[in-house]
């Protein structure tokens, strides 16, 4: 990050135009480190993209903003509230203010579409039965899919599925979206969809986004920000453009496809000749 | 030293899965009071765990009730008291065979189907998923399966013994040439409430460790294939176990 972009950044946090902010982030699962000292601003109402290579803890930063895990050292401040001082029920309540979509789509594989989608109302709210069908119908028709209602998960496509939970992730009129590799699978037709449907959903409802993806060009055209995480650090963010025009080794290894540069092809092993040498007892 | 040593981890390592046993039941129990208020979970889950089960329950049941029949009529006849079938047909279900045998099936078709369907849905997100809608899953999917379980079990323990009495019968009186009037009369002058409750008692109980054990190891279950595969095969083995342990213990309370 650029001088003045740090210092934008403090601004943001300091005038509460952040809706997360992670500071000095230190987190090892077994003994393996995941983030070390990772600070992370995303303001409120944009789409920010997190990218990196596989393995770089990616989802597990949406773990942790999310709260399904929680930091070594560091804070994770979400909507204002440090994630690690909040008790189990006020965790819940910061919950019901942000929807996430997973991978797979993780719906309820025993309901059929439209009980999906009015799981949460069925859950927290005592609305009656005509009001539960006006909403599950209006947020199913924003994703096109109001005439699948009746199917179960197990008749829709992968597509289809992701749509549906997005407006499962919806229908509590959230104040963040968080979206974990929305296009991994995808045909270009549904992942044109989704890609819409992530900018018109974040504008239309003047939410905030967070798109976890490694997708860098499909990406790329609905982010106002993004992040590029390596080896458990901030190592390049920005604008989409600026990324793009970034000269920086590791930027261009991961924009431009590249099998070899900082982030190596081969995983750490030993020397190569040696291994094959080596008595099978060895 | 070195097994020493092993046996010391081993025996730390039961005691803390046992103690995580504990706190889990704990959770369950301090939801299951609000749970009844959503009876319509609770009741399928009784239909899953019990409507389905009842099947394999009825022809077991048939089936030891017969051949209790057959080996009970072999044995009182050569004291040539063949008339109190009856009685020990219906005691020997009542107390023992019953909740025993019913608990044994409940966890190999009702245990692992729970175990697996929770399992599945750790791997697949499902329970991440309701925990990011703010919904805790051992309110929600767990404390319905572990009621449900409950309220089966002694059930088809009464559908098992009921339907097992009529084999015995069917065999000692219909095949054997048994009195009917001995048959039935000697067994309600000789069984007594207690001898119900008995089995009543032990069928409950068995249907808190079967639900227990199929709910826990579902929801601990590590998220791949074989990990839930390796929860359901633990769900029926540690059931079973615990079943047998559980009928000596409180066989020698209730004596």
């Amino acid at each position: 990050m650029t001088e003045p972009a740090q210092a934008a950044a403090a601004d943001a946090a300091a005038d509460g135009a952040n809706i997360v902010e992670i500071r000095d982030l230190h987190y090892a699962v077994v003994q393996r480190e995941i983030f070390r000292d990772l600070s992370i601003g995303i303001r409120r109402g944009r789409v920010t993209a997190i990218m990196g290579p596989s393995g770089t803890g990616k989802t597990t930063l949406l773990r942790l903003i999310t709260g399904q895990v929680f930091a070594d050292r560091g804070t994770v401040i979400v909507d204002g509230q440090d994630l690690n001082q909040l008790s189990r029920n006020e965790l819940y309540a910061l919950r019901q203010r942000m929807g996430m979509l997973f991978q797979n789509g993780a719906l309820l594989t025993d309901i059929d579409v439209f009980e999906n989608v009015a799981f949460p109302l069925r859950e927290h709210t005592d609305l009656p039965e005509n009001l539960i069908r006006h909403l599950v119908l209006t947020k199913l028709h924003a994703v096109g899919l109001r005439g699948a209602a009746e199917l179960m998960p197990a008749e829709l496509s992968g597509g289809m599925s992701r749509r549906v939970a997005l407006a499962r992730a919806m229908v509590m009129d959230p104040k963040m979206l968080v979206y974990d590799e929305p296009f991994a699978g995808l045909d270009p037709i549904s992942l044109g969809v989704v890609l819409r449907l992530i900018r018109h959903m974040n504008d239309a409802l003047g939410i905030t986004s967070i798109v976890v993806s490694h997708d860098v060009q499909e990406i790329s055209s609905v982010a106002d920000y993004t992040y590029l995480l390596s080896g458990g650090q901030v190592v390049a963010s920005g604008t989409p453009k600026e990324l793009q025009r970034s000269q920086s080794e590791v930027v261009r290894q991961f924009m431009d496809g590249l099998a070899d540069g900082p982030v190596p092809f081969h995983y750490p092993a030993p020397d190569y000749a040696t291994q094959l040498l080596a008595r099978e007892d060895d | 030293m070195g097994l020493l040593r092993e046996l010391w981890q081993a025996l730390r390592g039961a005691l803390e899965n046992l103690g995580d046993v504990v706190l889990f039941l704990g959770r369950l129990l301090a939801y299951t009071p609000a749970s009844f208020r959503r009876f319509g979970l609770i009741v399928h889950q009784v239909y899953n765990a019990g409507a389905l089960s009842l099947v394999i329950i009825m022809l077991c049941g048939l089936f030891v009730g017969m051949v209790l029949g057959l080996q009970g009529f072999d044995v009182l006849q050569r004291f040539g008291s063949e008339e109190s079938l009856g009685t020990a047909a219906a005691l020997g279900l009542l107390k023992e065979l019953g909740p025993v045998v019913t608990a044994l099936l409940f966890a190999g078709r009702a245990g692992t189907a729970l175990a697996s369907e929770i399992g599945l849905m750790q791997a697949t997100d499902q329970l991440a998923a309701m925990q990011m809608m703010a919904v805790d899953p051992i309110r929600r999917v767990c404390v319905p399966r572990f009621v449900g379980g409950i309220i089966a079990m002694p059930l088809l323990a009464a559908i098992f013994s009921a339907i097992g009495i009529y084999g015995a019968q069917l065999v000692g009186v219909q095949m054997m040439g048994v009195d009917s009037g001995q048959f039935w009369s000697q067994m309600r002058a000789s069984v007594e409430v207690r001898d119900v409750m008995e089995g009543v008692i032990k069928s409950c109980v068995f249907g808190v460790s079967c639900s227990l054990i199929a709910v826990y190891e579902g929801y601990n279950a590590i998220p791949t294939a074989e990990g839930v595969g390796r929860a359901t095969t633990r769900t029926v083995v540690i059931s079973a176990v615990v079943t047998l342990l559980l009928d000596y213990m409180l066989t020698a309370a209730l004596l």
